[in-house]
């Protein structure tokens, strides 16, 4: 009876809980998130297939890759992809929430609705963008038809480049919000007081803007542009809804070639190497976004 | 006028954009077939159907991928919940040796992407035997939940004061009954909002699905309908949209009744 309390309050010292405590999420992590971590590098390296391990190549997958057209167009649409998209969620949502930001009737329920994008599931809502631009059914070409804009239904997806715009669109759609929501909660943590200082110095609304609101969403800013770019970088569901990398893999991105490499075509080893790629460019990235959260 | 100008307009002009997905899944959910590939007007319905309803939820599986996504996501909410609740105390209220490493460990985990990852985890999955089996998207799920809520916790557990704790332990109270008894029912805000989060996550979750279930009894919504309901070019599109609107209703639900936590949980993200 005596070594009861001992136990307990051993097993109570910050030390001792602490390590008991942060357990759980060690082993899931390590096991399931650092070790294939480490496991696709190492396969990116080996000659592997499914179902047969393969042997050590050294660097020769990545100089098949290098070698290979397809995946040189997928690294540049990868980038048009990402710094298009984030150019434009960036200014759109900024847009939308300077609108939100000044208080109005309706605000809740405008806020609120302006998030569905973001809330719902993306394949299902990608789905119901592939159907608006069905190429012989499409609405959105019944409605330009109608109001005299084009002649003919366009082909949002046939054609390369027509793809490539369409599927940024769709992205930007999706993304938006986001950028609206982080950059609402920035400027509602701007003092009003700034604004009416500058205003009787004779500011401009613009010159307002410029000298006061952009420079204090800075920070936000590069929060938000790094981890939505990690994540564009390395979008799947979009792009594999609606063009499944085509047409003749011009929206092929790391993903989707990684997915077609390794699970379709069983080439593990390549497909890792191709799923891989995308850390050089992440890993600034992720120094941006580390260094601006320890900022804070 | 001014003011309309100023924001209902361009509010207008937002929400035709954001909305026309939406607005077109309902619409082509009760449109007949004829009234899909021929109508004067593609934006309204003019014999109104429930035949697409009955159709997906009669004659394909949807209902069993429906109630395998509510599985997944439900359980996988509450494990990675729980789990990092314990290991957001632990960070910011034990300050146990190599609290700090651990601490950015936890950040780098939730910007490691699963586009990266699906593939040496496929082997993984294999050698474990979890392959096609519906349970194991629980953990896989965990792996992205887990840093994220965290993360999210650790910003919220900072905020509350620690005089709290102190006055409990004065009283001479453990560890232990501070985290569940002191600390808990504070932090139940922080919690809602990490357990909205992880149950649109999971619902929206498609690679990690796609690639380690293989039979229809275990497929999610998502992968369902894209792997079962697109067969070649033939695309059944009465019946894709009403299982995409029924597929986007329980994210919406669970959204618009904690939105306050969502947004909150949002702002809050990109602040601390």
């Amino acid at each position: 009876m005596t070594s009861r309390p001992g136990v307990l309050s051993r097993l109570d010292s910050p030390r001792v809980l602490g390590y008991l405590l942060i357990a759980p999420a060690a082993v899931l992590l390590l096991g399931l998130l650092a070790y294939p971590l480490f496991l696709g590098v190492w396969l990116s390296l080996t000659s592997a297939t499914l179902g047969n391990t393969g042997e050590f190549v050294g660097l020769r997958n990545y100089a098949t890759i290098l070698a290979d057209p397809t995946f040189r167009g997928a690294v540049f649409y990868s980038l048009f992809y990402t710094v298009f998209a984030e150019c434009g969620k960036l200014v759109l949502g900024l847009a939308l929430a300077l609108i939100l930001n000044q208080r109005f009737r309706g605000y809740r329920a405008a806020r609120s609705l302006m998030l569905l994008p973001w809330v719902a599931p993306t394949v299902l809502s990608a789905l119901a963008w592939l159907w608006l631009l069905d190429p012989q059914f499409s609405a959105l070409s019944w409605l330009l038809t109608r109001m005299h804009l084009i002649d003919q239904n366009i082909d949002f997806l046939g054609h390369p480049w027509n793809a490539r715009i369409t599927l940024i669109v769709v992205n930007i759609w999706r993304g938006l919000p986001y950028f609206a929501i982080g950059y609402l909660a920035g400027l509602q943590g701007i003092s009003k007081d700034l604004y009416e200082a500058a205003a009787i110095d004779g500011a401009s609304g613009w010159q307002q803007f410029r000298r006061i609101t952009w420079p204090l969403l800075l920070p936000i800013t590069t929060i938000l542009l790094a981890f939505s770019s990690i994540f564009t970088l390395t979008d799947f569901q979009l792009i594999w809804t609606i063009t499944r990398g085509g047409p003749t893999d011009a929206t092929q991105v790391f993903t989707t070639l990684a997915y077609q490499r390794a699970i379709t075509g069983g080439q593990l080893g390549e497909g890792a190497a191709i799923a891989v790629s995308p850390i050089v460019f992440m890993a600034v990235l992720a120094f941006f976004v580390v260094r601006s959260v320890r900022d804070r | 006028m001014r003011r309309a100008l100023r924001i209902y307009v361009p509010l207008a002009l937002y929400g035709i954009f954001l909305m026309l997905p939406f607005f077109w899944m309902i619409l082509t959910t009760f449109k007949p077939n004829q009234e899909l590939l021929n109508t004067p007007n593609p934006f309204w319905v003019f014999r109104p159907t429930f035949a697409h309803v009955t159709d997906l939820l009669t004659q394909t599986a949807y209902g069993r991928w429906f109630a395998n996504t509510l599985f997944v996501s439900t359980a996988s909410t509450v494990v990675s919940v729980f789990i990092s609740y314990i290991t957001a105390y632990a960070i910011i209220r034990l300050r146990f040796p190599g609290w700090q490493a651990v601490s950015t460990a936890i950040f780098l985990a939730y910007i490691v992407p699963p586009a990266i990852l699906f593939i040496p985890l496929a082997t993984v999955i294999i050698k474990l035997h979890w392959f096609d089996q519906l349970w194991a998207l629980i953990p896989i799920y965990c792996t992205f939940l887990v840093p994220f809520c965290t993360w999210l916790l650790i910003g919220f557990l900072k905020n509350i004061p620690r005089e709290l704790e102190e006055a409990a332990r004065v009283d001479g109270a453990s560890n232990v009954a501070i985290l569940w008894r002191i600390i808990f029912p504070i932090a139940v805000p922080g919690l809602i909002s990490a357990a909205i989060f992880s149950f649109t996550l999971s619902w929206n979750e498609y690679l990690y699905a796609l690639v380690y279930m293989s039979s229809s009894g275990n497929k999610t919504v998502s992968v369902g309908m894209t792997t079962e309901l697109i067969r070649g070019d033939v695309f059944q599109w009465g019946q894709l949209m009403t299982g995409a609107l029924i597929g986007v209703l329980p994210a919406i639900v669970v959204y618009f009744i904690f939105v306050e936590y969502y947004v909150a949980g949002m702002a809050g993200s990109v602040k601390e």
